[in-house]
């Protein structure tokens, strides 16, 4: 029931995609405005002026951030709205553009739906704001995901370097040692589940942001955009070491059906069922709140690797503050932005448990040297940095990326419930994803 | 997670009370109740019983699981009590998480079922009682158009109603949820096909001669006969609008504004986000205390329902 409501949800949220390029492409004005510089004494002067700004955010630090805001320019009345996320969350925003009225003047977007938004012009592009002079400031990952030439359309709020965290109590006990490379990994798959029959390496059911991480660290570079020129390929070598290597778990049924975030997976997570979780950094902060049992268990260790000593890494989820080009304010709109995701915001956030985007805060001492009770006292933030600087900065994501994530159970998610392979599924991922991106008016593979 | 808890609700009560009707009969088989002997069929019993376990092992998981804490969740049988009973404590952290945010989500729940469903139901009855008893012209397009809309689900509605509102400016605003509850095409053909048999024209005719206005007519002499009609509509629509997931989603940004359903939903998907707080807890017990209310409405409209049910069905 959950999957049809959010699958309906994703429909909509298409739907009114469409509608949205109409409705965005209709104001001619937008682009006049935002060639026209807006220098730092106007945002001070809006600043002392006052007025309130809209944020349509579910990160939970920003309730923080907001009220430090609001302390250091009294005049401004920060609006966070912050009860939906997800699919909800861009359903909403695309329908109060598509409708024109009710239009937060912040959003936050995650990267793999960025694109969607910018190229149909529903962002502002804040290089006029001097957005693009904080490039420098950010790793390479994110700042790749919110810029398109000369263009910044966000800023990097979070980021999401891959790692595996590992349950070592799990690991310990049946004596495997913790995988380097994914060959070891589905030795280590074996090996556990032989052991212990209940027990899995990892749950899969088929993650679409799980995928497109893998192929991105496997060297894959599935999607190329060049305007409205788009390709869509799956059958790279990296695609292909990919493939070969996941099939072997999917064949031996060595991964947990349990879909991930609901409360299967949460248990999984606590009782050893579930062994190792390959995610993004900012991992550490649900586990304290979702698996709080399993306090000490767990471990973070760098992503395995496709050659032995490599240094491969990739981002998942992460996601920017963006301006939604109906939005109001934007000067005020813009300073809270940078506030928060470039200025004194970003160290509140991280004091609260966020993965920041900037190199500064990253490579701190303070950060590094952080001991994670969770973890044992592990120091995992450097695993997560080193990672972080390790990730390739070419990869893109589709412009329609959330129609694409949206069929990925329809077509990817079958190798993971009957025969068709993983090849196979991601061969009919891309011919619908073409097809599709063909009738939105892309040219894909022509 | 609200989906399957709500839906279980309504039904639950039914068979519950099929079932205390259906019993004695079996036991005590009297000539009167039964023509012919009555026959104990084994599969008959199997499949009634299959259809109990089903409707309600659901809601005995709610309740279950309603006293455990969110540890207790994770290390214990689905099926059965963890160490800790936490159900009180459950309750009142229900009430005030994020500075009781929950019974401002039931009172706006409230709100919408007794404007909205209060409403449509009012509208059906005005309706329904006209298409019975008043001839005129284009009745039957009107019996088309009726049956044609009670076929036309209100999740295919929901995006174009919203773009109407979003024109009109009221999406965000309580109105949103209200106005589009007040239709009830089913409650309007259950009024007119209740009317047609509860209200006897010869009644009517008698009050026109002695006298009485089409509208006291209306409300003296036809609203008391509509009675246990009016209550099966009131409950249909109460318990649409008070279980109605999608048009409040699509409606609603502002969470001060959520019904029970929406303000569930978003606690249930903290643990799907980054950072954000898991509390199963709290969403299992808010999921209970949100169907209570509608099984204390079933149990006290449940004879004036079935009695409105069997009205016309059998020659007197």
């Amino acid at each position: 029931m959950r999957r049809t409501t959010s699958r309906l949800l994703r429909g909509l949220a298409v739907l009114s995609v469409l509608s949205l390029g109409a409705t965005a492409c209709g104001s001619s004005d937008d682009d006049s405005s935002s060639t026209k510089a807006v220098s730092a004494s106007d945002i001070q002067a809006a600043l002392k002026k006052g007025g309130s700004v809209t944020v349509w955010a579910w990160e939970p630090t920003l309730k923080t951030v907001a009220a430090d805001f609001e302390k250091k320019y009294p005049k401004v009345k920060i609006n966070l709205v912050s009860d939906r996320s997800g699919d909800k969350h861009y359903t909403a925003l695309s329908n109060a553009i598509a409708a024109g009225k009710g239009v937060p003047d912040v959003a936050q977007v995650e990267y793999f739906a960025l694109s969607q938004y910018s190229l149909t012009k529903g962002l502002t592009n804040l290089t006029p704001y001097g957005a693009d002079k904080l490039a420098s400031k950010y790793t390479a990952g994110p700042w790749n995901a919110v810029s398109d030439g000369d263009k910044v359309y966000g800023l990097p709020m979070d980021s999401g370097p891959m790692a595996m965290f590992y349950n070592k109590k799990v690991f310990d006990k049946y004596k495997i040692a913790v995988p380097t490379t994914w060959d070891e990994y589905v030795v280590a798959a074996q090996k556990l589940h032989k052991a212990d029959p209940k027990a899995y390496i990892a749950n899969d059911a088929g993650d679409a942001g799980f995928t497109t991480s893998m192929l991105w660290q496997a060297g894959s570079r599935p999607y190329k955009v060049d305007g409205t020129k788009v390709t869509v390929n799956f059958e790279d070598a990296g695609a292909k070491k990919y493939t070969e290597t996941w099939q072997k778990l999917i064949d031996e049924k060595l991964l947990s059906p349990i879909n991930g975030w609901t409360d299967d997976w949460y248990k999984g997570l606590g009782d050893g069922t579930i062994a190792t979780l390959t995610t993004g950094a900012w991992m550490p902060a649900n586990f304290v709140s979702g698996v709080a049992g399993a306090s000490g268990d767990w471990r973070a260790a760098p992503m395995p690797q496709w050659t032995a000593g490599g240094k491969a890494s990739a981002e998942n989820g992460g996601s920017s503050l963006a301006l939604p080009t109906l939005g109001k304010n934007k000067e005020l709109a813009y300073a809270f932005v940078e506030y928060a995701n470039a200025g004194a915001g970003v160290q509140t956030r991280v004091d609260q448990g966020a993965f920041p985007a900037t190199k500064a805060e990253q490579q701190s001492a303070a950060f590094q040297n952080k001991a994670f009770p969770y973890f044992g006292g592990q120091q995992a933030n450097k695993i997560f940095a080193e990672s972080a600087a390790e990730v390739a900065s070419d990869w893109s994501y589709l412009p329609f990326q959330q129609y694409a994530n949206s069929i990925f159970n329809d077509t990817v998610g079958k190798a993971y419930i009957s025969g068709t392979t993983l090849a196979q599924g991601l061969k009919s991922w891309q011919d619908a994803s073409v097809k599709y991106g063909n009738e939105q008016g892309f040219t894909v593979n022509k | 997670m609200s989906t399957p808890v709500t839906t279980a609700s309504p039904s639950a009560p039914a068979p519950s009370g099929g079932g205390h009707k259906g019993a004695p009969r079996l036991r005590t088989p009297r000539k009167k109740h039964s023509p012919g002997r009555p026959k104990r069929s084994i599969l008959l019993t199997v499949l009634t019983g299959l259809i109990l376990v089903y409707t309600v092992v659901p809601l005995l998981w709610l309740v279950i699981n309603a006293t455990k804490t969110q540890a207790g969740l994770a290390d214990s049988n689905g099926l059965w009590f963890a160490k800790h009973f936490a159900l009180w404590s459950n309750i009142h952290d229900t009430f005030t998480y994020h500075d009781g945010i929950f019974v401002r989500w039931l009172l706006n729940t409230l709100l919408y079922v007794v404007l909205g469903a209060g409403g449509a139901t009012f509208l059906s009855i005005l309706g329904g009682y006209a298409l019975a008893k008043f001839n005129f012209p284009g009745k039957r397009g009107i019996f088309a158009v009726v049956i044609g809309a009670v076929a036309v689900p209100g999740t295919a509605l929901a995006v174009p109603t919203f773009l109407m509102f979003s024109k009109m400016g009221l999406t965000d605003t309580p109105w949103a949820v209200i106005i589009p509850s007040l239709v009830s095409p089913f409650g309007l053909y259950l009024m007119w096909v209740f009317a047609t048999e509860a209200i006897p024209v010869e009644l009517l005719e008698a009050a026109r001669i002695d006298g009485a206005g089409e509208i006291r007519t209306f409300f003296q002499v036809s609203l008391p006969l509509l009675a246990p009609g009016v209550v099966t509509v009131l409950l249909f629509t109460t318990v649409a609008t008070w279980n109605n997931y999608f048009l409040p989603l699509i409606m609603i940004k502002n969470p001060d504004w959520y019904p029970l359903t929406l303000g569930l939903d978003a606690w249930n998907s903290q643990a799907q986000t980054i950072g954000g707080d898991v509390i199963f807890n709290l969403v299992i017990t808010g999921s209970l205390l949100t169907i209570v209310p509608l099984i204390a409405a079933f149990l006290l409209l449940q004879k004036y329902w079935q009695s409105g049910l069997a009205a016309g069905s059998v020659k007197e």
